[in-house]
């Protein structure tokens, strides 16, 4: 159960998209996941071949539940280096067997509770036929290894500790969406990205290292995070374990009434957190909005309604741009330093007719010509209030923006998304007097603000996002 | 389009853009935009809905008269 977005702690499986041996790519939609906010398309991580779903339909379960297995295709070139197969290892379709005692390894926890649960193995599996010492089990258990499916090489079929550690590293191959957390130990890790990736809510098992000998950067991290990032936030955010089997009435998104206080809630515990944590400044500045009007206006009367640009594109165009230009505010505030994104993805805040929001991000956007830009914010809104929207969009953006023109509002400060550090915030574009070379003027103008993490960087920065926006403003063509 | 035509398109392009507006409270002098929260995006969806199926060019200085039911009826079926 990926978290999709710093405030989701749980989900449901409201559809299945893909069943045992089917071919996923990376980037697939496999799910239909619901959150507190709304129902979500969620992609694969790998590609590969599904090779069992994990999660019921209907069942909810914190993020961090194991969905499903996928065997990541040989291909890739993420796989660890090779080690002899066992010949006839038995893979999809599950043995018979009680697949609950299977499933208990693989189940997901916080990360406090994975030591006290890992002893909870399905050892009692294995075939009845075959040997195993305690010395053995105890080692299966401690790298997670399912005896059940193990082929002894010992004597008379017996399983001896290489067999384990075989299948072990082989077991690192078969990526899950959340793999198990024992491999984690047999992983090197550099104690930065470790904490990085407790941070992210990344799982270390599903990362590859390309730091000396294979073992996991700081950079690998934030490269997998970008995958699955911002998972459950702080420690009273971690689920209770009994939480996590608890099956939903029906595999139906959440009525109305649920939804809305859900979302509510969902809402609440994030930007609580947001105040508790992130000292907010604030900055704003007036931008007289002539000839972007202008142009827009000019460029609109040749075209087509479904081709037409709305303010608002170029106001993103802008904040997207100015991002890129003042680095200091895209990105995370991680493990009490700013860690840049190397990408602009725009969050934006989208209300939701019926109460709530959501903020779906526009990848690249700076990098987007404005037409582009332009149906991706109308295909996004549209999604975001169909429940159609995908797990990537909802967990990548590095720095989000609100425009709350069309409500009427003059400006608007905003609350930051954590662990991102900037929100821009644009009002509505009115006529104002405006004293232009010595003489008063009506123009168009435009609140633009700013609330950014004081931690990772001064009103200065801010003014200077600020400032570049109302320049890129003034040249509207070059947007 | 007649005055029927116009009023019935109208609703259609609401229920899309705004499926959670009773076309029934709907008042002649609502204003669409601010009375029924629609954002610049959903004004521009409403906008070219009308469009196709008037078949009508919709200028933005056209947007104006488009303000309420009443007026965007009177816009459609004119002229």
């Amino acid at each position: 159960m990926p978290a999709l977005g710093a405030d989701m702690d749980e989900g449901t499986v409201l559809e299945w998209l893909v069943k045992p041996g089917d071919e996923v790519h990376k980037g697939d939609i496999i799910a239909v996941i619901d959150t507190a906010k709304s129902a979500i398309d969620v992609e694969s991580f790998f590609t590969g071949t599904v090779e069992r779903l994990v999660t019921d339909v209907g069942q909810t379960v914190p993020v961090g539940t194991v969905l499903a297995t996928i065997t990541e295709s040989r291909a890739q070139p993420a796989a660890p280096p090779a080690e002899p197969k066992g010949p006839e290892r038995p893979t999809a379709p599950q043995p018979p067997g009680p697949p609950a005692g299977l499933e208990v390894p693989e189940r997901p926890r916080p990360a406090t509770l994975r030591k006290r649960e890992k002893k909870i193995v399905a050892a009692e599996q294995a075939p009845p036929a075959v040997t195993i010492s305690p010395l053995i089990r105890k080692r299966a258990h401690e790298l997670g290894v399912d005896l059940a499916k193990l082929r002894g090489s010992g004597r008379g079929g017996a399983v001896t500790r290489a067999d384990v550690e075989r299948a072990a590293a082989e077991r690192q191959r078969e990526v899950a969406l959340k793999p198990p957390s024992p491999a984690v130990s047999r992983i090197r890790v550099t104690p930065l990205a470790r904490r990085v990736a407790a941070e992210l809510g990344v799982d270390l098992a599903g990362v590859t290292g390309t730091g000396p000998g294979g073992a996991v950067s700081e950079a690998d991290v934030r490269r997998a995070a970008a995958l699955v990032p911002e998972a459950a936030p702080a420690p009273e955010a971690a689920p209770a374990p009994e939480a996590a089997q608890r099956p939903a009435a029906a595999a139906a998104a959440r009525s109305g009434v649920e939804r809305a206080l859900s979302m509510r809630q969902a809402i609440g515990r994030l930007m609580a957190r947001s105040k508790r944590e992130i000292p907010h400044y604030y900055v704003s500045n007036t931008v007289d909005m002539t000839r972007s009007l202008d142009w827009l206006h000019e460029r609109n009367r040749e075209l087509e309604v479904s081709e037409r640009l709305v303010p608002a594109a170029l106001l993103l165009k802008a904040a997207a741009l100015a991002a890129r230009k003042i680095p200091d505010l895209n990105g995370y505030w991680l493990d009490d330093q700013f860690s840049p994104a190397d990408a602009v993805h725009l969050g934006l805040v989208i209300s939701l007719r019926g109460g709530g929001l959501l903020t779906p991000a526009i990848h690249d956007a700076a990098d987007l010509r404005l037409a582009e830009l332009m149906s991706r914010m109308r295909d996004l809104v549209i999604r975001a209030r169909a429940g159609r929207l995908r797990g990537s969009e909802l967990t990548d953006a590095t720095i989000t923006v609100t425009n709350l023109g069309d409500q009427g509002v003059e400006s608007v400060f905003g609350v930051i998304y954590p662990p991102q550090v900037a929100l821009a915030g644009f009002g509505k574009v009115t006529e104002r007097p405006v004293a232009v070379g010595g003489l008063i003027g009506v123009r168009p103008v435009v609140v633009t603000t700013l609330a950014a993490d004081h931690r990772a960087s001064d009103a200065m920065t801010g003014a200077r996002y600020l400032t570049e926006i109302s320049d890129l403003l003034q040249r509207p063509e070059e947007l | 389009m007649t005055p029927d035509q116009a009023q019935h398109a109208i609703e259609e392009a609401l229920a899309q853009v705004a499926p959670d507006v009773d076309i029934a409270d709907l008042t002649p002098d609502t204003d669409l935009r601010d009375g029924l929260g629609l954002d610049s995006l959903d004004f521009l969806r409403f906008v070219e809905i009308l469009s196709e199926r008037s078949g009508k060019q919709i200028a933005e200085d056209d947007y104006p008269h488009l303000a309420t039911p009443a007026s965007a009826a009177k816009f459609l079926a004119g002229r």
